[in-house]
């Protein structure tokens, strides 16, 4: 599929959002900025594909469901930032990466082969689950925020992934 | 695969050479780079610009090589060699 290419004031504007909001929640995006920026011109590729910036280092197949756990930020970025310094892409990196006392680069795949893959279910409060409990318990998939609440938060308020990112934790 | 567009990207011989690729990874285009640095005759393919149709058997093909099915797969020979990820060092040893 060929989009129609976004422009480079689209680019500045998303990269300039992203890395807001990855500082307001403890985050670094790269450094490289020109690495970073054609990173961030491909999450608007995939945003005007699909209609969710899914990873632009991985296949989408156009479909939220299959795609949900590679929605950017993915649910690998944070264990990837623990155990590499940086996110599949290298688009987040670590505390490490921005002092200048580790580099980059290029890293295994921990999502699962598509063989291990199932998609994962939309948050449904579980009946027999938080039954003693005042309110669901939901955690975000992206970075483990907790929040005790009748449903999940729209936005997470840590990395802002989107409330279909939520599971019910307790 | 012969029904799959490859571009070609000539060069001198180091055997059959192909990338598969994403348009959008930071990684690939690295890659891609340091082929056309080392001047190596090579195929590329980028697999998110294929129509939805052929997307399953180009998939396919890469999870021949790279069970995990991700970008880039560098293969060398018809799987001789299989190259995951941009790993700069072991390109340079293997093709330069």
């Amino acid at each position: 599929m060929n989009p129609v290419p976004p422009s480079d004031d689209e680019v500045e504007a998303y990269y300039k959002k992203l890395d807001r909001e990855a500082e307001e929640g403890g985050y670094h995006l790269n450094p490289d900025r020109e690495f970073t920026k054609n990173l961030v011109r491909g999450l608007l590729v995939n945003e005007k594909r699909f209609g969710y910036p899914s990873c632009p280092c991985r296949i989408s197949w156009g479909n939220r469901e299959e795609d949900r756990d590679i929605i950017c930020p993915c649910d690998y970025r944070d264990p990837d930032l623990d155990q590499y310094n940086a996110c599949f892409c290298a688009l987040y990196v670590s505390d490490e990466v921005l002092k200048k006392k580790v580099t980059v680069s290029s890293i295994p795949e921990r999502r699962p082969p598509r063989s291990e893959r199932k998609a994962h279910a939309q948050p449904e409060p579980g009946p027999e689950k938080g039954q003693q409990l005042p309110f669901p318990v939901w955690r975000c998939r992206v970075c483990g925020y907790l929040c005790a609440r009748a449903t999940p938060p729209l936005v997470c308020p840590v990395c802002k992934a989107t409330k279909d990112r939520f599971e019910r934790f307790m | 695969m012969n029904q799959m567009k490859m571009e070609h990207v000539p060069g001198k011989s180091k055997g059959k050479v192909t990338l598969f690729a994403l348009s959008t990874c930071g990684w690939c285009a690295k890659t891609k780079a340091l082929l056309k640095e080392l001047g190596v005759d090579h195929y590329y393919i980028f697999v998110d610009l294929l129509p939805p149709e052929d997307l399953e058997n180009a998939i396919k093909e890469v999870e021949k090589f790279n069970p995990h099915g991700s970008f880039p797969t560098l293969v060398i020979n018809d799987g001789t060699r299989v190259i995951i990820g941009f790993k700069e060092h072991e390109i340079r040893e293997a093709l330069g």
